[in-house]
């Protein structure tokens, strides 16, 4: 497949200058850009979801234009979209299948063939699946596999992946890589867009970097390194990853002691010192979330003393917790992050009306305004005004969105669950600069991450989560990605 | 960091304060999409006033408005109740039983009145606003508090009030209503009937609460995501309850100026004045998923049905047709928005 020249403006803006990308077969393809960079325009221009103003893509030397994604999967391209969209009652097998069953006599649809199929796709790809589970009762990682299996049902000769792994935990990740290789072997194309750049030198062959909607340049992965590729995304050089100048304190900020929380985790105990950032790392569904929840008064369980500042402290409602001084970035950014209906300025407001109106009820909307776009200025969120939709920005300047809105309410102890997901490597830099400075400021900050470097990279002392349970604290030179693995695991 | 919004210098604001979403596209068709319901009612308006000489005297227009009033306020409730991701079926139940309900403290007539009467017409008024919100309020705890569904929980509603309203009346009419109780129904002021009137400030007083106020910043938050409103702290049981409350008073409301207009208060008023009222709503472009719409669109909503409903009144077009008109405006209302809502 060869692309050339292709531009899309949105109302006058352009989103897509120069889009330009060649593969081949049995390779695979790395599409690399920040948030913005035109990667998701590109795709959905090739994909047949949106018209393009120019440019032309070639399939085996043939031109060729789709005006829908079903005509790209009849010429053999699909896609793994990042959002998944299963149906939750059905089976794995019905939902690999859905549209396309085996159908017997009177128009029945032949289960018994279907979860044949869906057994044999499924363990050809080793994936760890049962073609009759149902898909509400499996957790966000199977559930993207079951995505990629699908995709990959097709038979299509060019399969585009974009964040495939943004849902996966580190055994089903290399689940993914195993199955991407067998691909690889059988001929297929595959154009793998990641921001997590370790993967893309995993999985990956070679690189097309877009920036600002531009072509930056193409090549052979094994010809650079993750600096060298991470410059090209960014436009300038970075010196290094991860910014970190807190420096944790003696006083204890927040004590957590034999507290339990939903989804049966069990006696959980730590401290949170001023100034520090405490990692809590563990595989997808060891408990992270709900201990967060649980601090944050989203749990039902009770069970457990906690104190803030040396005074107990238990909050029953996140009003609570907010009001004395915790802030919740959730995992979800858009099913609990963000108002999706709402402008950046409600959003950023948010947690914070009581303090921006003119009485106890009224709203000052000049205040609204001034206290969102001091926000904007300080998280550099790239919005023309803060009266801009949330849906109309990139991933990043969404999470800054969620950030500025926690930090409107002043908290003294910041709780992030997965803050860099889905976000591009400039915004992940920045907000590792906003974690640090907050740290540094003598404010406390639990990190919850699936990604080991980050963890190793920010967090002062981490805390392993297994099964529900603290698996092991490791700090200083102990903390290291084969000991967080090991106690994870 | 700590950075006190309060201390923030307060600058203009360059948008418009009220306005809940992003601005929409430009060009012609945005233009369209945004005003197009205000195009269209002008439309209808003009080519009315060609048809029929009639449509554009004072007289008609002020009766217009009237018709319109009811059937407005039991809207601008609805709007709260689907902005907050809800709905509410049982409002033309809660007309009847309101009505009646405040019309046996402010009737004349012996036999159908609450013994003693007729009370001062304030605590009619009163007895009204409150069997409304409170039935209201019994749709509100059933939804917000045990999740049940806002369709399920205001269909039992409908029935059930409805039942009441026969039972309280036993199944007869309340007549002989007083003169003061009549007022909010026949007088009026500089010319403007009552009704209009009481429309007009409900829909000021709705504005402001959605507009202006924590509580209606709360409502939109709550109705486009709930989840994200409960975690930046904001009480969505409590918003969720108190829409219902509201839709139910103003339910009250309705249901007293219907009865004050009549003379009497009848157990079988109000049946399927819930579809109108949800029209206009629709039809004023608020979402039925919830987050995104304006108490604006549902006045100019109301005022497209009332006209149209006045509109074929005069041209003598018989009322069965008036049901398949109407119901078709009301699909190609949602259309229009559907278009509207896959561009963004």
């Amino acid at each position: 497949m060869e692309v050339e020249g292709l531009t899309k403006s949105y109302a006058g803006v352009p989103a897509l200058r120069d889009g330009r990308f060649r593969l081949e077969s049995g390779s695979v393809h790395a599409l690399c850009g920040g948030n913005g960079a035109g990667k998701s325009t590109f795709l959905s221009i090739i994909m047949g979801i949106q018209p393009r103003d120019g440019g032309t893509i070639r399939l085996e030397g043939r031109e060729v234009r789709f005006t829908s994604p079903a005509e790209a999967l009849a010429a053999g391209i699909s896609i793994i979209e990042q959002e998944l969209s299963p149906v939750p009652a059905m089976t794995v097998a019905e939902n690999i299948y859905l549209g396309r069953e085996p159908v017997g006599r009177f128009g029945r649809v032949d289960f018994r063939r279907m979860n044949v199929a869906a057994k044999e796709l499924l363990d050809g790809l080793g994936f760890d699946l049962s073609p009759t589970d149902v898909m509400m009762d499996l957790p966000v990682a199977k559930v993207q596999l079951v995505e990629i299996a699908k995709a990959i049902s097709y038979n299509a000769r060019v399969i585009i992946m974009d964040e495939p792994t943004s849902a996966l935990g580190e055994a089903e990740a290399d689940q993914l890589f195993a199955a991407v290789a067998t691909m690889k072997a059988a001929g297929k194309a595959v154009v793998y867009v990641s921001h997590r750049l370790t993967e893309i030198f995993e999985v990956a062959d070679s690189y097309t970097v877009l920036r600002d909607g531009n072509f930056i340049e193409a090549g052979r992965l094994a010809d650079i390194d993750k600096t060298r590729l991470v410059e090209l995304i960014v436009g300038r050089p970075l010196t290094e990853e991860f910014v970190k100048t807190n420096r944790p304190g003696d006083a204890v900020l927040l004590s957590v002691c034999d507290i339990d929380a939903d989804n049966g985790v069990r006696d959980i105990s730590f401290d949170l010192h001023r100034g520090e950032i405490l990692g809590l790392y563990g595989l997808m569904g060891s408990g992270r979330t709900e201990i967060l929840e649980r601090l944050f008064g989203l749990s039902k369980t009770r069970a457990g003393r906690i104190s803030l500042d040396d005074r107990p402290f238990d909050a029953r409602s996140p009003r609570q917790a907010i009001a004395a001084g915790l802030a919740l970035v959730t995992e979800d950014r858009k099913g609990s992050g963000l108002v999706m209906t709402l402008d950046v300025r409600a959003n950023v407001c948010l947690a914070r009306l009581r303090d921006l109106g003119l009485a106890a009820t009224v709203m000052n909307p000049a205040r609204e305004g001034a206290a969102a776009r001091r926000m904007i200025d300080l998280f550099d969120i790239r919005a023309a005004t803060d009266r801009l939709g949330v849906t109309h920005l990139s991933g990043g300047n969404q999470q800054k969105v969620v950030l500025g809105k926690w930090f409107l309410t002043e908290p003294r102890i910041l709780l992030l669950d997965e803050p860099t997901r889905g976000v591009d490597v400039g915004a992940k830099r920045e907000i590792y600069r906003i974690m640090s400075d907050f740290a540094a400021d003598g404010g406390g900050v639990i990190l919850v991450s699936s990604e080991i470097d980050e963890v190793l990279g920010m967090a002062d002392r981490t805390l392993v989560m297994r099964d529900g349970r603290i698996a092991g604290l490791v700090e200083g030179d102990a903390m290291t990605a084969p000991a967080l693995l090991t106690l994870a695991a | 960091m700590s950075t006190d919004p309060a201390t923030a210098d307060p600058q203009p604001s360059p948008g418009a304060a009220h306005r809940a979403t992003a601005p929409r596209g430009g060009g012609v068709v945005g233009f369209l999409q945004t005003y197009g319901i205000v195009l269209a009612l002008a439309l209808v308006c003009l080519a009315l006033t060609f048809l029929n000489e009639y449509f554009l005297t004072t007289r008609n227009l002020v009766n217009v408005l009237r018709q319109t009033s009811i059937n407005g306020i039991l809207a601008i409730g609805l709007t709260f109740v689907i902005l907050a991701r809800g709905i509410d079926l049982s409002v033309g139940s809660v007309v009847a039983l309101a009505g009646v309900v405040a019309a046996s403290f402010a009737t004349t007539a012996s036999g159908s009145a609450v013994a003693g009467g007729p009370f001062p017409v304030a605590l009619a008024f009163a007895a009204g606003i409150l069997v409304g919100g409170l039935a209201g309020a019994v749709s509100g705890v059933v939804v917000a508090r045990f999740n049940v569904p806002a369709f399920v929980a205001t269909l039992g509603m409908l029935s059930a009030a409805r039942g009441l309203t026969l039972l309280y009346v036993d199944g007869r009419p309340i007549p002989s209503l007083t003169p003061e109780f009549r007022s909010i129904g026949t007088d009026d002021i500089l010319g403007v009937p009552m009704p209009v009137v009481i429309f007009a400030i409900v829909f000021l007083g709705a504005w402001f609460v959605l507009a202006q106020t924590r509580f209606g910043r709360h409502v939109y938050a709550a109705g486009g995501n709930p989840h994200a409103a409960v975690v930046s702290g904001v009480n969505v049981v409590r918003i969720r309850l108190m829409v219902f409350v509201i839709s139910g008073a103003l339910a009250g409301l309705a249901g007293m100026i219907l009865a004050a207009r009549t003379g009497s208060a009848l157990p079988q008023a109000g049946v399927a004045y819930e579809l109108d009222a949800i029209a206009a709503v629709v039809i004023g472009g608020t979402s039925l998923a919830g987050g995104v719409g304006r108490v604006t669109g549902t006045l100019v909503g109301a005022l497209l049905i009332g006209v149209v409903n006045n509109g074929l009144d005069l041209m003598g077009v018989e009322s069965y047709y008036q049901l398949v008109i109407k119901g078709s405006l009301i699909v190609a209302a949602v259309m229009l928005d559907q278009t509207r809502n896959r561009r963004d």
